[in-house]
């Protein structure tokens, strides 16, 4: 903790919106009333998450150290959330609404990460900026050197509109329908700490598209989706609503095809409202709104929004936004200019130009994409960048969800100096938007949720498929690669063509770090379908898996078919024959190699978990039980590929009652043949008492096969019977986790 | 002064993975037999001039630092120090430096210099890249390289752009 921070308290008065210094000063109080043990662990959290404070991995104090789990001896016993010491360090996320950024703010987030955090600032899939290992005590004084330029934490984390992003190139697009900028910038602040939208039972994300064919905001992943839009020379917005990644993808629905632009911030409260009112509050799991909208359907969805607009009283912020915004347009610093290709560019100039310069709409101006390796950047890199900023282009600057940052409106005449002020600084990295442009939520390295190291194996690949020359092969260059440390889904693995997310295997006792592979999802049409996991490979097999996969893509494919029709054409079967040698996993006496994660030696664990002392004699039958259930739940989705869905339903369904029996045979000796037997017996003895409980999903896991079996031999349709092989999926995986903690040694001080 | 930080620098055209550091760190974090409790190890070796590998701590961090493009070993104090704290964080940058040395994937590979040190303080409310902050903190700084490299045999370099922290680079002169 920082002894200035009474010091820049005093220095920033009258520098920061009232409203924002308020708020504040309300955390800040509210960090005293918990430092005097007058305010709960629970409320708390709430508190510092709506503010954008974060807990981050081992913050319970405990960590494995590679030879066995131990207590981190802080001094301090006091705690900022249930099980997170006062003193272990956190995440400040940062809102940048559209992703809009000035060089001032990049000069003060350059200031913030050397002073409280590690260097480093973490551009992430939603266009936010993270500061890793930050104390909870200097918070407040962050927000308000942040507030003081014009940046505000607030709902940056927690039960809250979180930031509406919108797509980077909007404004200077070739393919808009119009610049949605203004109208993702109102609806950011029309909904940030409005009234309706404070009693969520989960988080709420809106995202803005200027066209419907380009995935730069990938609108069909979010609550709410607005797509550009004009119907007789008027502008407004195809809605959908109810997408969302997470444990288990859902595509969003289309609400309306045409929403007057007068509508979007009447709409946006409407939802609000309705979500408030009728969303899940105390099962989280099933909080978010796409849950709601399926249990409601679309239709009844519709006609409550549309009760509730009826009754919202007018509010001027509705429509002032709009006065003068079809002539709202951000001006260039420089006249145009026009590059010619000549050969005399140096090599790496040219390359550089293919892949990371946007030739704008407006002629002779163009969108430099500045790719930042795993969306992380340094104080001096983002000095640098506001140098550039003010020197080439009139400060417009966004950050992506490919974690990168845009330049917009640099004049063609001007690549070469960018590129040469860049490269100066080590961000001149080509290959943006193409297969070396790895992404990755922070998985292991600092994310509590994380199972496997995301960002070591997103690193990887990245080197990986430099080194082979990926970014050369016309067949596979544009190809995205997205890796998630867990079935969250933060690295959007959903969507990616090679999409990759963390579990965990145990051989023999022996805990193991994998990545289910992802393959088939669409990034393109603003993320409009989905993947389907295949199998789970160690994670220092994985480049070996993606090579496979893309050699044979770049062999068979047929003239003009995308890597999802190959995928599709070939099918899963194959594509899992063709990785099957590569799950196979040696024991940890023949090679210990597969036992740790990249770029961390030590011995894996799940949780900090160690081997039990009976695991070796039985685990084994178990082992077999799961590899059976794991490949019926791929059977279900080669009979869902096949489009034969009672088959694919019955196999999921089976693939989860063979893993509920196998967890049963193992910790009990139970032998029950009838599926409400095992339903029942599970439920007594791994859900109700919570051995089942993943540390932070709770009982999530159980329920899907609950729900599954409520369900049984009821007609599917597609998208549930996709839904539940997921689900299948995902039980397994919990009853994999769950074998982990059972056989979990105690922590020792 | 407070949050003092002291960057040793490696030799020059020095040959490593910065990635070799990782599991160094970890030992280290294994053996706890640094003064501060260590909580992770964090890699940035993919970011071009940036922070190296770290060493997190809760009291201070320790890195094999690239920033500049310019390898060394960087001890970041955060917490309060009872004494003299410019002291304190060299002492701990050397001993990190004399470890790493011995460690067997730098053997042979990693050497530091003696000739030259950098001190930044980090905190531009306490410590302004100012003519003012630096006149506050020079007296102190001047009598520690006085001490390290003698009086009158070194020269010193300051930043030139008023955003950075203020830091002192100090190098042994003939």
């Amino acid at each position: 903790m920082k002894a200035s921070n009474s010091q820049w308290k005093d220095h920033l008065v009258g520098k920061i919106e009232p409203g924002l210094a308020s708020e504040i000063d309300a955390f800040d109080s509210e960090i005293a009333l918990k430092k005097q043990g007058k305010m709960e662990d629970k409320v708390f959290a709430e508190t510092r998450l709506r503010r954008g404070a974060y807990g981050q991995r081992y913050d319970n104090g405990q960590r494995h150290d590679g030879l066995e789990s131990r207590r981190l001896a802080y001094a301090n016993p006091n705690t900022k959330g249930p099980t997170t010491l006062w003193d272990a360090p956190g995440m400040q996320r940062i809102k940048i609404p559209f992703g809009g950024l000035n060089a001032t703010q990049l000069e003060v987030m350059a200031e913030l990460a050397e002073e409280y955090s590690d260097g480093i600032a973490h551009v992430t899939t939603r266009q936010d900026v993270q500061l890793h290992f930050i104390h909870i005590e200097d918070t407040p004084t962050i927000m308000r050197r942040l507030a003081a330029v014009g940046i505000t934490t607030r709902e940056a984390c927690g039960n809250t509109v979180r930031n509406v992003t919108s797509c980077p190139l909007s404004g200077v697009c070739r393919d808009q329908a119009f610049d949605v900028t203004p109208y993702a910038k109102a609806t950011a602040y029309f909904l940030l700490g409005h009234p309706d939208t404070q009693d969520f039972g989960r988080k709420f994300k809106v995202a803005f598209s200027g066209c419907g064919d380009n995935p730069c905001a990938l609108v069909r992943i979010h609550d709410l989706g607005c797509v550009a839009k004009i119907k007789d020379g008027k502008r407004g917005f195809e809605v959908y609503v109810g997408g969302g990644l997470g444990t288990v993808p859902y595509v969003a629905k289309l609400y309306t095809e045409f929403l007057p632009q007068e509508e979007l911030l009447p709409l946006a409260q409407a939802m609000s409202r309705v979500f408030a009112r009728l969303g899940e509050k105390k099962n989280r799991n099933t909080a978010r709104m796409k849950f709601l909208v399926v249990k409601l359907g679309l239709e009844e969805f519709k006609r409550l929004v549309e009760e509730e607009r009826k009754i919202l009283t007018p509010d001027p912020r509705w429509t002032s936004f709009l006065d003068g915004i079809e002539n709202q347009q951000e001006t260039p610093l420089r006249d145009p200019g026009l590059l010619q290709i000549e050969n005399a560019q140096p090599e790496d100039f040219r390359a550089w130009r293919e892949t990371n310069v946007y030739p704008q709409r407006q002629a002779g101006y163009a969108t430099v994409t500045v790719a930042l390796p795993l969306g992380d950047l340094t104080a001096d890199q983002l000095r640098a960048l506001a140098d550039i900023a003010r020197k080439y282009v009139n400060e417009t600057i966004r950050t992506t969800v490919e974690q990168n940052i845009v330049l917009r409106w640099v004049s063609e005449i001007d690549l070469p100096s960018v590129y040469s002020e860049l490269k100066a600084v080590g961000l001149h990295l080509a290959g943006a938007g193409t297969i070396t442009d790895t992404v990755a939520c922070p998985g292991t390295d600092t994310c509590k949720l994380g199972i496997s190291s995301s960002r070591g194996l997103a690193g990887e690949l990245r080197m990986h498929m430099a080194e082979n020359g990926a970014a050369g092969n016309d067949a596979i260059r544009n190809l995205r690669i997205k890796v998630s440390g867990c079935f969250n889904s933060c690295g959007q693995h959903h969507i990616a063509d090679l999409g990759f997310y963390g579990v965990s295997r145990n051989k023999g006792g022996f805990a193991a770090p994998h990545f289910q592979v992802v393959l088939g999802g669409q990034w393109t049409e603003n993320a409009g379908s989905y993947g389907l996991a295949i199998g789970a490979v160690p994670s220092k097999r994985v480049p070996e898996a993606a090579d496979r996969i893309l050699a044979r893509y770049t062999k068979e494919r047929t003239e003009g078919e995308s890597f999802q029709a190959f995928i599709r054409r070939i099918g899963k079967a194959e594509c899992k024959k063709m990785l099957e040698d590569l799950m196979v996993m040696p024991l940890h006496s023949e090679d210990t190699s597969l036992y740790s994660d990249w770029h961390d030696p030590r011995e894996y664990t799940t949780g900090d978990m160690g081997i039990g002392e009976c695991a070796g004699e039985v685990v084994s039958p178990l082992e077999f039980q799961m590899t059976a259930s794991e490949r019926e739940v791929f059977e279900a989705q080669l009979a869902f590929e096949a489009g034969d869905l009672p088959k694919a339903s019955k196999l999921a369904y089976d693939s989860m009652a063979r893993a509920a029996t196998a967890m049963l045979v193992w910790n009990k000796s139970f032998y029950i043949n009838s599926p409400d037997g095992v339903v029942e017996a599970f439920r007594k003895e791994f859900h109700d008492t919570q051995l089942f409980f993943d540390p932070f999903a709770g009982g999530k896991f159980a329920h899907y096969y609950f729900h599954a079996h409520e369900l049984l031999g009821q007609e599917r349709t597609a998208e549930s019977a996709h839904r539940l092989i997921e689900e299948a999926q995902l039980f397994i995986e919990a009853c994999h986790s769950c074998v982990g903690r059972m056989t979990a040694v105690p922590v020792k001080g | 002064m407070e949050q003092v930080n002291v960057k040793i620098f490696a030799e020059p055209d020095t040959q490593i993975s910065l990635e070799d550091a990782i599991p160094v760190f970890h030992r280290w974090i294994q053996k706890r037999d640094l003064p501060e409790l260590l909580i992770d190890v964090t890699d940035y070796s993919h970011v071009i001039a940036g922070p190296g590998v770290l060493l997190i701590g809760h009291e201070a961090n320790y890195s094999l630092d690239n920033g500049r493009n310019e390898l060394g070993v960087l001890y970041n104090r955060k917490a309060k120090v009872e004494g003299d704290s410019l002291k304190q964080a060299y002492e701990a940058a050397l001993n990190a430096a004399q470890r790493l040395e011995q460690e067997q994937e730098f053997q042979g590979k990693l050497k530091f210099r003696h000739d030259e040190v950098e001190v930044t303080l980090n905190d531009r409310m306490l410590h302004p890249n100012t003519e003012e902050g630096w006149a506050a903190v020079r007296g102190e700084i001047e009598a520690f390289l006085d001490g390290l490299f003698e009086a009158g045999r070194y020269s010193v370099q300051r930043p030139t752009d008023p955003r950075e922290r203020l830091w002192v680079r100090a190098r042994r002169t003939n």
